[in-house]
């Protein structure tokens, strides 16, 4: 407690009592931030070093600066630029896909019909199994010899996984899979937020199932198709354990199935290559924050319908 | 242009009635309003007819045509939603052109349409703006737009103003009133609130509890309530009903006694049931010094141009007597006799609320 006799001035109780709260919040944060630091900020900011340093293909030496000359050889090499075109054929596979098949479910999900939360939880789940687990699941149903696929007589020579052609639609397959949970969910949400009356009113104004959907339902769903889209697009760029599981470096296909992450690994373990691997990595991180502008610069300027 | 008529129309919702073998005939050209409280079934049956709702039972016309099994597009109505239910991603003009495009008249008829529709109601500069970007006001003229562009053999308007404020809608409300009068197209208006009813309708259809009370002119409404529902729901504040039992007496007619007094009735009471609801409206009491009922002040509401006296009798029946500023004001808990004007006297039954004074 405070009397009027302790204080010197009026404001500075108050100010202490501020600097106090102040202080127990950033105590409270501060675990979380040593965390980030660590494994976040730390390696951000390092990563920005390693590319300017080349480390010589002979082990035991020491990398040295080399300052821009690394960036633009790495980001005119060969083996990134069939990696990033690679990267958006990936991306082009999954996120059109996943999202109309995700919202065709969300549409089937989104009847009132009785048993339908059954369904619900089953389109959604995809996004609780790991992908290490799906991933030997698509591997044992793309087996040659076990598998469901080649039973079903999709069965190439070289097999699906090791096959020039079909390695890449194979992955993408799973990772289509994988994302259409989420897909599911972000459409699913989408819909909840049409409103019944406005639909009904194209009922009545004359419009058929066919143009409710096209006119209204898919207008005004428009923000979550493009939060969808950005969202999948982070997640096919950011796909790894698949190709890792489904594929790996000893693969004939290898070569057809380098997105840009998977070139990043094994540039850093493979070839041994830190420096080019943060280059890669650097890019990476400015195609997702741009994508990630995009999407929060849409969300602003989207027009609000409701008081 | 064409009359709506409802056959013993009924719908349950697992196992809830929500309408109850209802019956009524909208003629053709009328403003008829479906009053009632919340939950009494109004807005169901509107979105029957406009094809929303699946009757269980029943049918409904319009002109001539069963229409259970039409779809809304092809129903020919037109419908103005609480919310507007405009479309957000569309412009105004988009908006209104939007049932007309369905139906797929051509882009230059459209547009005049729309033109016209926009200038008679108002929106002419709001023609390029998202409904976003517009006022309560302008998004319900909108919609009365998007309604009316096409023409269609009924309105139907699902509580339209209760999303303005005060002022705005007793200006939109006369403005639907007439714009109603000069397209001549068959009307059906759903609202809770019975001054909208009263100022608007050419008929109202009171319900309550999925049933239909009793459909009359406002006045005769008013006037004349079919029983205790009707009575008490209509007028600010409603009738005041109290219980009683009829006496023979010496007169021309019998004798009411409530709690706290006798009340002579002008004229015999149809039926023999003694028990019996005395209804008078709040304007047909007065605090009179022989007045044949004692009842005790509550607290006395001073409104401006009128106050109102609330008063209980012994059993605590409540009264209501409304007073012009000429007469004067009673104290809190002063005990009072009121005097009952024999013109504003109703007889109600009992056991099931109807009305009784009606002999034969």
């Amino acid at each position: 407690m405070t009397t009027l006799a302790h204080r010197p001035s009026s404001a500075s109780p108050r100010r202490v009592r501020r600097l106090k709260e102040i202080g127990l919040g950033y105590l409270l944060v501060l675990p979380a931030l040593a965390i980030f630091a660590v494994f976040t900020f730390y390696p951000f900011v390092h990563n920005f070093k390693l590319a300017f340093y080349q480390t010589p293909p002979v082990p035991g030496l020491p990398a040295h600066y080399v300052g821009l000359h690394q960036v633009t050889q790495v980001l005119s090499s060969s083996s990134f630029l069939e990696s990033l075109s690679t990267t958006f054929i990936f991306v082009a596979l999954i996120v059109p896909i996943s999202l109309i098949a995700g919202l065709a479910l969300a549409v089937v999900a989104h009847r009132k019909l009785r048993g339908m939360s059954v369904y619900r939880m089953i389109f959604s789940s995809t996004v609780v199994s790991s992908v290490a687990v799906a991933a030997v699941v698509f591997g044992t149903l793309m087996n040659p010899i076990v598998g469901l696929l080649p039973w079903l007589g999709i069965n190439p020579t070289p097999p699906l996984l090791e096959n020039t052609t079909w390695a890449l639609p194979s992955v993408a397959l799973m990772t289509i899979w994988q994302f259409l949970g989420l897909s599911f969910i972000i459409m699913s949400a989408g819909l909840q937020s049409v409103p019944e009356e406005v639909l009904e009113a194209a009922r009545i104004d004359g419009a058929t199932a066919w143009t409710r959907f096209w006119r209204v339902t898919v207008p005004m769903l428009s923000p979550t198709i493009f939060f969808g889209v950005v969202v999948g697009t982070i997640f096919a760029f950011q796909s790894f354990g698949q190709i890792d599981i489904l594929i790996g470096a000893q693969n004939a296909a290898y070569r057809h199935v380098d997105v840009l992450i998977y070139n990043i690994v094994n540039t850093l373990t493979q070839d041994n290559n830190p420096g080019a691997a943060a280059v890669m990595s650097i890019a990476l991180f400015l195609i997702t924050l741009v994508l990630t502008l995009l999407q929060l610069r849409f969300l602003e300027r989207r027009v609000q319908y409701a008081d | 242009m064409a009359q709506v008529t409802f056959d013993e129309v009924t719908k349950r919702y697992d196992g809830t009635l929500a309408v109850d073998r209802f019956n009524l005939s909208v003629t053709d050209g009328e403003l008829l309003v479906l009053l009632g409280p919340s939950g009494c079934g109004k807005t169901t049956a509107l979105r029957m007819v406009a094809g929303l709702e699946e009757l269980t039972e029943g049918s409904i016309s319009i002109g001539d045509d069963v229409v259970n099994d039409v779809d809304p597009k092809d129903r020919d109505v037109a419908m103005v939603f609480q919310s507007y239910a405009l479309y957000p991603h569309l412009n105004v003009a988009k908006n209104i052109e939007f049932p007309l495009r369905q139906r797929g008249i051509e882009k230059r008829e459209r547009e005049r349409l729309v033109n016209d529709t926009a200038q008679m109601l108002g929106l002419g500069d709001t023609l390029a703006r998202k409904p976003g970007q517009l006022s309560g006001g302008q998004r319900q003229r909108v919609a009365l737009a998007r309604a009316i562009v096409r023409n269609p053999k009924v309105f139907l308007m699902d509580e339209p103003l209760s999303n303005l404020d005060a002022a705005l809608r007793v200006q939109t409300r006369a403005d639907i009133v007439a714009l109603q009068q000069r397209l001549g197209t068959t009307t059906l208006y759903v609202t809770h609130d019975q001054v909208e009813a009263m100022t608007m309708g050419h008929r109202i259809a009171v319900m309550s509890h999925g049933e239909l009370q009793q459909v009359a002119a406002p006045q005769d409404l008013y006037v004349r309530p079919a029983n205790t529902f009707v009575a008490g729901f209509l007028g600010s504040p409603g009738m005041n009903l109290m219980p009683g039992r009829l006496e023979a007496g010496e007169g021309p007619g019998p004798f009411v006694r409530v709690a706290g007094g006798v009340v002579p009735l002008p004229a015999p009471v149809a039926g023999s049931d003694p028990d019996v609801v005395l209804g008078v409206r709040p304007e047909g009491l007065r605090i009179a010094r022989d007045g044949p009922v004692a009842a005790t002040v509550t607290i006395v509401e001073l409104l401006g141009a009128e106050a109102h006296v609330i008063c209980s009798l012994e059993d605590g029946t409540r009264l209501v007597i409304r007073q012009d500023n000429a007469q004067p004001r009673p104290g809190q808990k002063e005990t009072i006799s009121v005097s009952v004007d024999p013109g504003s006297i109703h007889i109600f039954s009992a056991s099931d609320g109807t009305r009784r004074d009606v002999p034969g």
